[in-house]
């Protein structure tokens, strides 16, 4: 068999395609996070929660009301994007005069609800979700195998993920959108509803992370702790990135996913820590992250 | 100080010193862990206006160290203690020099990130014993006096945390704890003051991490066991909570915080499971919507209200 440095070149490319399915999931959430920072001005610490809720969703659909993956697909993030804006209308927007941490402990508190709520449900203990018909199966490349389910995670993240940015930089929606970002009391006095874009904000924000919950389920465990989990490792990438572009955060979600893969193979020891040592050598060299700007 | 401060001192000494009497003292003695390591926290959250979402991180390391070393080292018990603190304060330096490189927010996210960093680093190293954490740390003796006896430990942790409060005490009042308030209060304003801003913060950082340090390495002391749990984010969250509770940027909130939340978490363990998380977000989100000054807070707004006080 081929070899790379000693590592046999199957086992080399499944982990990059794995490091790359993480780093969709990583892209999903840092852009979910960086649209509700935006517009917000709040970083969204019940993203984790909402991401499992999304999973949750999903599991809980088939289990009890005989949904499948596809319309999970659709409802899913609805739910979650729902749940979003109910937070939205109940308790952050009453916070947004205050300063940015109160956000933050809030939406903490939040994901500890949302994560306790579903243990005391179901217990600690991952639920299996099976692969969708379609997806069963791998793709035979000659030189490795590529199980179809994970190509499919890489190609809709990518796609959901390029479709977000069009929207806010090309559509006209998109500019409202980042003219409220950069000054809300001006949009506003142009007409345009600002709280009403907010709410909707936030609502899809986490409904990216509701969606990004419903491709891992058959890809991960379904539990109640593989938000928070996660949710740390995008705190670090966001660092790393920047929040100040929407494709920068792509970029570097899908970068780390692959380094971590590669760490997988060649230091496995540091495979869970690799993205925060990244993260402190990017804050000595560019406090500010790869693609960010001081404010 | 004022009379009636100096007053309310006293007398919570006494309490403290009698406490053991009537109260089963290692629940206390949790509780006074839990204060100081609250009360280190609030040194930077309350008077510093620094949100450090990985403090775990440095009541966890303490634990290991001190663990370790009256464990596996065999060093007299004051030596111990010492080492987790100063372990403690030598991690907060390091985290600290990085995580002041950013403001605000992206503060909290690069210490829970570090934190988790090292919580994985705890979970892989040889020493901490992984999952099941280091167990059966000897407490050792004191000038003499056996530690293993509770009450003998008691009073320990009592001159511990009291000597502990007294130098946050100071710190707080010194001209250093004024220049970490206008730090909080303005920050590019003390920068145009001349201050090297990022010195005073990092020496902010590190003085909180020995102090978390010192309150991790005297919990394991109590407990004789050192564990995962210390390290995790979840404590990084409690402790957060309880100086929110209590009242941040108050001098006995932490303090109250952490009695509450210590004692509820001991009360329902048994009776709810893991709803305790969710009420624990639930006093979050109440915390924050409706109660951002905490018990003591609201309560010293109360009291200048009713005698007619305008501040």
């Amino acid at each position: 068999m081929t070899e790379i440095f000693g590592v046999p070149i199957q086992a080399l490319f499944g982990q990059l395609m794995l490091g790359l399915v993480n780093g969709s999931f990583y892209a999903m959430l840092s852009l979910g996070l960086a649209v509700i920072f935006g517009m917000l001005n709040i970083i969204n610490f019940a993203h984790g929660a909402l991401y499992m809720a999304g999973a949750m969703f999903t599991w809980m659909g088939l289990e009890y009301l005989g949904v499948g993956y596809w319309w999970s697909l659709l409802l899913a993030p609805i739910g979650v994007g729902i749940v979003g804006i109910l937070i939205e209308r109940l308790m952050l927007q009453w916070l947004y005069k205050l300063d940015h941490l109160y956000g933050l402990l809030l939406t903490f508190g939040l994901a500890l609800i949302i994560e306790g709520f579903f243990r005391d449900l179901y217990g600690v203990a991952g639920q299996p979700y099976s692969i969708p018909e379609e997806f069963a199966g791998a793709f035979n490349l000659g030189f490795m195998m590529l199980p179809k389910y994970r190509a499919w995670v890489i190609v809709a993240s990518l796609t959901v993920c390029l479709a977000t940015w069009y929207m806010i930089e090309k559509t006209r929606l998109g500019a409202y959108l980042r003219a409220a970002t950069e000054n809300a009391q001006l949009t506003q006095a142009f007409g345009i509803n600002v709280p009403l874009m907010v709410m909707l904000t936030y609502g899809f924000g986490v409904g990216l992370a509701g969606l990004a919950g419903v491709l891992a389920a058959p890809a991960t465990q379904i539990g109640p702790l593989m938000g928070s989990n996660l949710i740390i490792v995008v705190f670090a990438v966001v660092v790393i990135g920047g929040m100040g572009s929407i494709l920068g955060s792509v970029i570097t979600g899908l970068g780390l996913g692959i380094i971590e893969g590669l760490t997988k193979v060649f230091w496995p020891e540091a495979s869970a820590t690799v993205v925060f040592m990244i993260m402190a050598v990017v804050l000595m060299i560019r406090p500010a992250g790869l693609f960010g700007r001081e404010k | 100080m004022s009379r009636s401060v100096q007053v309310a001192y006293l007398i919570g000494l006494g309490l403290l010193l009698l406490a053991p009497t009537f109260i089963y003292p290692i629940l206390v003695m949790k509780v006074l862990c839990f204060a100081l390591f609250a009360c280190a926290f609030n040194l930077l959250l309350g008077y510093t206006g620094l949100l450090s979402f990985g403090h775990a991180v440095f009541l966890g390391s303490a634990a290991y160290v001190t663990g370790h070393a009256l464990k596996v080292w065999e060093v007299p018990t004051l030596v111990g203690i010492l080492l987790g603190a100063g372990a403690s304060a030598l991690l907060g330096w390091v985290i600290g020099s990085l995580a002041i490189r950013r403001q605000g927010i992206y503060f909290a996210m690069i210490t829970l990130a570090l934190a988790q960093m090292m919580f994985f680093f705890f979970l892989q190293a040889p020493f901490t014993g992984g999952e099941d954490g280091l167990q059966g740390v000897p407490r050792g003796t004191l000038f003499g006096v056996d530690l293993a006896d509770d009450v003998n430990l008691y009073y320990l942790v009592v001159a511990i945390f009291a000597s502990s409060f007294w130098l946050i005490q100071r710190t707080i009042h010194s001209p250093f704890g004024q220049i970490l308030k206008a730090i909080r209060e303005n920050e590019p304003r003390a920068i145009s003051l001349g201050y090297d801003v990022a010195k005073y913060k990092l020496l902010a950082f590190v003085l909180s991490a020995g102090l978390a340090g010192l309150a991790g390495a005297t919990k394991t002391l109590v407990f004789k066991f050192a564990t995962l749990t210390d390290a995790h984010w979840h404590t990084s969250g409690e402790v957060v909570l309880m100086t929110l509770l209590g009242g941040m940027g108050t001098v006995f909130g932490p303090v109250v915080g952490a009695t509450v939340i210590v004692t509820l978490q001991n009360e329902l363990a048994d009776k709810v499971g893991s709803l305790v998380t969710v009420i624990m977000g639930a006093i979050f989100v109440v915390c924050v919507l409706a109660f951002r000054r905490g018990i003591v807070g609201e309560s010293i707004a109360l009291y200048q209200r009713m005698i007619g006080q305008k501040r």
